[in-house]
């Protein structure tokens, strides 16, 4: 086991990002922000917690989505549905995309089948924690990246959260 | 998790955890439904044939919706213009749909346990739309849904189910759901229509007074009565029985609380329910015809995983 980030590397990476993406949308309200169901969640309320404090929360949009019902592996086994709750037309937005791990991209593939059932963004963007480079097997890329890790495939990414395993913190893992 | 049974035949067969499974899938298929497009691709790959040997509007339609809703492929049978009137048996009927890769079957039959029977001699994953008068699950589900909605949990709910309990299978298939659920269950009706055994049988008290279950109830799910069911005369009338048990706003307006009225459909409006009744704001019934389709989306996706 191999500690990728430690609690205040994630609490000044999430700072970063927050301020990249301030920096990249000076409309706000233009734009809206989506966690990917279950463990994107983590990372997303901490991202929107972040630029909020910065800018005056009043005007985020900030929406969850469960990503079950448009996976590509559903023969293979089940999957128990996540709450989605977007509660605002994503219809010429600039959508931003929050996930804790992009690896195989398989996940960004299905969450953009399930956002474009909410309507037509002007443009959609990513925001990852940990990037799992040259392990894609389909062509997407983040937009904002927290770190990018190199890792083979027998090895495994878990990020910790104080909320849910009482620390911060990301590690590899060798399995 | 996985559902413990690979068909859905009957509530009987199912433990809690399954039900809560079942319930919690169909409220994310309820979100669903409310987006611009209310449709996933998650059995993109599953052919479903709907057979079915007996009327039904609601049912049917609320089936059809779901596949269409998951993006399954459909096919809809009934047994008028088909080839059982050329004397098929039932199951050289299902084995010819099936040799069409069917990955699914959806039936209603009016003999009970017609689908447990397919079900021992056929591959594909069957869902019981309506068995006889056995078991009816997915409207019992569908109900259970609208309780839970509507009350937060079915722990310590007390529900009645008035009617036409002998010939119901929508009775039969709530009872087990909600003892199995933790709900308290009263049945009410003219003695001719509740099974002898009944409190023996299940975990259900027995009351043939109306105006004292609904002074108890939170829930009162009201059934049809069943003329094509019955074959002997069990009430000398309608109108003497809608005098009895019919549930009218009258008598709802002399209760000391407000009580929710369910019924599964189709009404028999002066019958059972007084049409006050059945539109007024404590009726749910719409709710269940609506909630239907986002439970039977969940069953279906949960048991086509099993299909391979």
């Amino acid at each position: 086991m191999k500690s990728i980030l430690n609690q205040q590397q994630i609490q000044l990476t999430i700072k970063r990002l927050a301020n990249q993406i301030i920096e990249d949308h000076t409309d706000l309200y233009q734009t809206v922000l989506i966690g990917i169901q279950p463990r994107g969640i983590y990372f997303s309320d901490r991202v929107v917690a972040e630029i909020s404090a910065e800018i005056g929360s009043a005007t985020i949009n900030y929406g969850k989505l469960d990503i079950t019902f448009y996976r590509d592996d559903l023969r293979t086994g089940i999957h128990v549905p996540n709450k989605t709750s977007i509660d605002f037309s994503i219809e010429g937005k600039k959508v931003i995309l929050i996930d804790d791990v992009l690896y195989t991209g398989r996940t960004i593939r299905a969450s953009l089948d399930a956002l474009m059932d909410f309507g037509r963004p002007e443009k959609v963007e990513l925001v990852v924690l940990i990037d799992r480079r040259y392990s894609r097997q389909l062509p997407i890329q983040p937009d904002y990246i927290g770190k990018s890790i190199d890792s083979i495939v027998s090895q495994k990414v878990k990020v910790l959260w104080q909320e849910r395993d009482g620390k911060d913190e990301v590690v590899l893992l060798d399995e | 998790m996985t559902l413990s049974t690979r068909h859905l035949l009957g509530i009987k067969d199912l433990n809690a955890q399954d039900i809560s499974l079942i319930l919690q899938t169909a409220q994310q298929f309820k979100e669903v439904l409310q987006r611009p497009i209310k449709k996933v691709p998650s059995l993109r790959d599953i052919t479903i044939v709907n057979l079915f040997f007996e009327n039904s509007t609601r049912t049917r339609i609320s089936f059809e919706l779901a596949e269409k809703r998951l993006s399954a492929d459909t096919i809809s049978f009934s047994a008028s213009g088909s080839s059982v009137s050329k004397g098929e048996t039932l199951l050289d009927t299902v084995n010819n749909i099936l040799s069409m890769k069917v990955d699914m079957v959806v039936m209603r039959h009016s003999a009970s346990g017609a689908p447990h029977f397919l079900a021992k001699h056929i591959p594909a994953a069957i869902i019981n739309a309506g068995d006889g008068i056995n078991e009816h699950p997915t409207q019992a589900l569908l109900d259970a849904f609208s309780m839970q909605e509507k009350f937060g949990s079915l722990q310590g709910l007390k529900v009645a189910i008035i009617g036409d309990i002998m010939h119901s299978r929508v009775a039969q298939s709530n009872i087990y759901l909600l003892s199995k659920m933790g709900a308290e269950v009263v049945v009410c009706g003219p003695p001719t229509l509740i099974p002898k055994y009944i409190a023996q049988a299940f975990d259900v008290r027995v009351e043939y007074n109306l105006q004292k279950t609904l002074e108890w109830c939170d829930v009162a799910n009201v059934l049809r009565i069943q003329l094509e069911r019955q074959n002997q005369v069990l009430f000398s009338s309608l109108r003497e029985y809608n005098l009895a048990y019919g549930i009218s706003k009258n008598i709802l307006n002399g209760l000391s609380k407000s009580v929710t009225i369910m019924h599964p459909g189709p009404i028999n409006r002066g019958v059972e329910l007084d049409s006050d009744v059945a539109d007024s704001d404590q009726s749910i019934i719409l709710q269940q015809v609506e909630n239907g389709v986002a439970v039977r989306m969940a069953v279906l996706y949960l048991l086509a995983n099993r299909t391979n």
